[in-house]
């Protein structure tokens, strides 16, 4: 089980390296660089020659082969999940997440061969994000802290916690799908000033790419405002709970360098490298409330107690010291 | 197998929204010819000894041209002729190139397609003409003297949008348009620079001016015209005219800059 959690955890990065690639397609303006599907210019996408990799080529086609590859990955995840896991709902999960990356290539070679439709891009986004958190989510599943069980309930008694974690994760993705409608209707520069909106609080004038790119700043300041919530409300009252604060923190500083990102995105109009990296801190922001709000509703799943099932809820330690928790 | 099933009616449902919702958000203004205005169908058009012609002069400086960064295609380095951005493509005179000059309203009739093909080359990672018009169902030849590979991508409002790769020295293709546009955009997906436009009419009277900004739209049959000019930066103008039998009009345009 400890190889399959190390195996998991280079799957989640490898997913998150072909989030980044994904991200260069479209910063680059590459989407449509290679105009054939499953083919490269007619060639069987692994035969395509290296050095015919150039200008846009180089980003589609590279991020065609890095989804293959994490396509490949999966299927491994899931094969191997499915031969030691003793969990059931893991083994589901597992085969979910292979799902979820063969939709997610059709979605791929569909938005190719319809010259970029707008919802086909946005849901190929949407669905990258929700794989990556399927594999982060699996890699928490399996590692020792989690399977230990040691953490029956995540926070007892505490419901402003408990609705905090839930409502962030689903308010971050809820920003990401903004962000990628943005992305995908060209509306990333409709604002082209930063804090301010043409010289105005609010834009003076309006249509759906304005409205759509004021949306994602607002939805920003909502995102900002819940996991300062959270991180407040963790260090005020579960101070303790180094298990939950870490990932709170770390949620916190992701979403001020999210921001930071969007700002420059716009202030230097699209640039290549901060717009990417705008998507891959959107994915491990989303990636680690998600993380978070698993810990906290720890109580909730089938094998709270451990799956050794020498823990019960009863008898379980409580995390005075949560280093115990390694996931 | 209710996992299956689900799977399946996932990829129905994204193929299907594919289907319904190719349409694109980003392409540049387009200029459609209104009916009242086009050639009328059912009636051969008129042609004549009239003649509309002027120049498309710049006022004001424009921005220096810029130089393209090719160095994402080792060869686009070693091809290329010209590196620069062709925006403002501005004559000794001041005359303005690559406007597309062209009767927008005042013809009836249908006129017949013209047989003569056009052609539309990818060389030294350029595309050449950078400007130019085709009448609807003329052929468009797209041709890739490169050694390298190109995407031809049109991007059109009206028109069916096309997207097909070039990948070898030499391939040619054959395509034409069904409907009125002006302009119908199209982009090398590979080479983010490479771009060109071409005007889409049912009729034969347009141009393309040269660095000198002059433009020449002979055999008009008398009447009152609608004549427009369309520059990929700057925008259109349109001026109203009349002319006779035999006479020649001066009509031209002046768009500012800076």
């Amino acid at each position: 089980m400890r190889w399959l959690h190390y195996y998991l955890k280079f799957v989640a990065a490898a997913s998150l390296l072909l989030i980044v690639a994904g991200g260069l397609v479209t910063s680059t303006g590459s989407g449509l660089a290679v105009p054939d599907w499953p083919s490269t210019y007619g060639t069987f996408m692994f035969a395509f020659p290296l050095s015919k990799m150039v200008g846009g080529i180089f980003y589609e086609h590279g991020h065609r082969l890095i989804a293959s590859t994490v396509g490949m990955l999966t299927i491994g995840l899931a094969v191997w999940i499915a031969r030691i896991e003793p969990r059931r709902w893991v083994r589901r999960l597992g085969w979910v997440a292979l799902a979820a990356v063969v939709v997610q290539g059709l979605l791929g070679g569909i938005t190719v061969l319809y010259f970029l439709p707008a919802p086909i891009s946005i849901s190929h986004a949407g669905l990258a994000q929700v794989f990556f958190v399927l594999v982060v989510s699996l890699t928490l599943f399996t590692s020792p802290g989690w399977r230990a069980g040691h953490v029956v309930d995540g926070a007892p008694g505490d419901d402003v916690l408990a609705r905090l974690a839930l409502a962030t994760p689903a308010v971050i993705y809820g920003q990401i799908l903004l962000g990628a409608t943005m992305r995908h209707t060209g509306a990333g520069l409709a604002i082209p000033d930063f804090p301010l909106a043409f010289g105005h609080l609010l834009p003076p004038e309006w249509n759906a790419g304005i409205a759509i790119h004021f949306a994602h700043r607002i939805g920003a300041l909502a995102v900002t405002a819940m996991v300062m919530a959270t991180a407040g409300h963790l260090l005020f009252h579960h101070r303790e709970r180094r298990d939950l604060t870490r990932p709170s923190l770390l949620l916190a500083a992701l979403v001020l360098v999210q921001v930071g990102l969007g700002a420059w995105t716009v202030l230097s109009g699209r640039q290549v490298a901060v717009n990417t990296a705008h998507v891959a801190v959107g994915a491990a922001t989303l990636a680690t409330s998600i993380v978070l709000a698993l810990r906290v509703h720890r109580g909730w799943f089938p094998d709270a107690a451990g799956d050794s099932g020498r823990a019960s809820s009863a008898d379980a330690p409580s995390l005075a010291d949560g280093s115990e928790i390694r996931a | 197998m209710r996992y299956r099933t689900l799977c399946i009616l996932v990829l129905l449902a994204a193929v299907g929204a594919a289907g319904a919702c190719n349409s694109r958000s980003d392409v540049p203004p387009v200029s459609i010819i209104p009916e009242g205005g086009g050639a009328a169908a059912n009636a051969v058009g008129a042609t004549g000894t009239a003649t509309v012609s002027g120049t498309i002069m710049l006022e004001g400086t424009p921005p220096a041209a810029e130089m393209i960064r090719m160095n994402s295609d080792p060869v686009c380095v070693k091809e290329a002729t010209n590196t620069e951005t062709e925006y403002y493509v501005v004559g000794d005179g001041g005359g303005l190139g690559n406007v597309f000059v062209y009767v927008k309203e005042g013809l009836s009739g249908s006129y017949p397609v013209a047989t003569e093909t056009v052609t539309l080359d990818q060389q030294g990672c350029r595309y050449t003409p950078h400007v130019f018009g085709v009448q609807v169902g003329q052929t468009v030849q797209i041709t890739n003297s490169d050694p390298t590979l190109h995407n031809i991508h049109a991007t059109p409002a009206v028109n069916a949008e096309f997207n097909t790769g070039q990948p070898i020295q030499g391939m040619s293709m054959e395509r034409t348009f069904d409907q009125v546009e002006v302009m119908v955009p199209f982009k090398c997906d590979v080479h983010g620079w490479m771009n060109a436009y071409v005007g889409v009419l049912d009729h034969p009277y347009f141009a393309t001016t040269g660095s000198d900004g002059a433009f020449d739209i002979g055999n008009l049959p008398a009447g009152s015209y609608v004549i427009e000019a369309w520059h990929e930066i700057l925008g259109v103008q349109t001026q109203n005219v009349t002319i006779g039998d035999g006479a020649t009009a001066e009509v031209s345009f002046t768009f500012a800059v800076g």
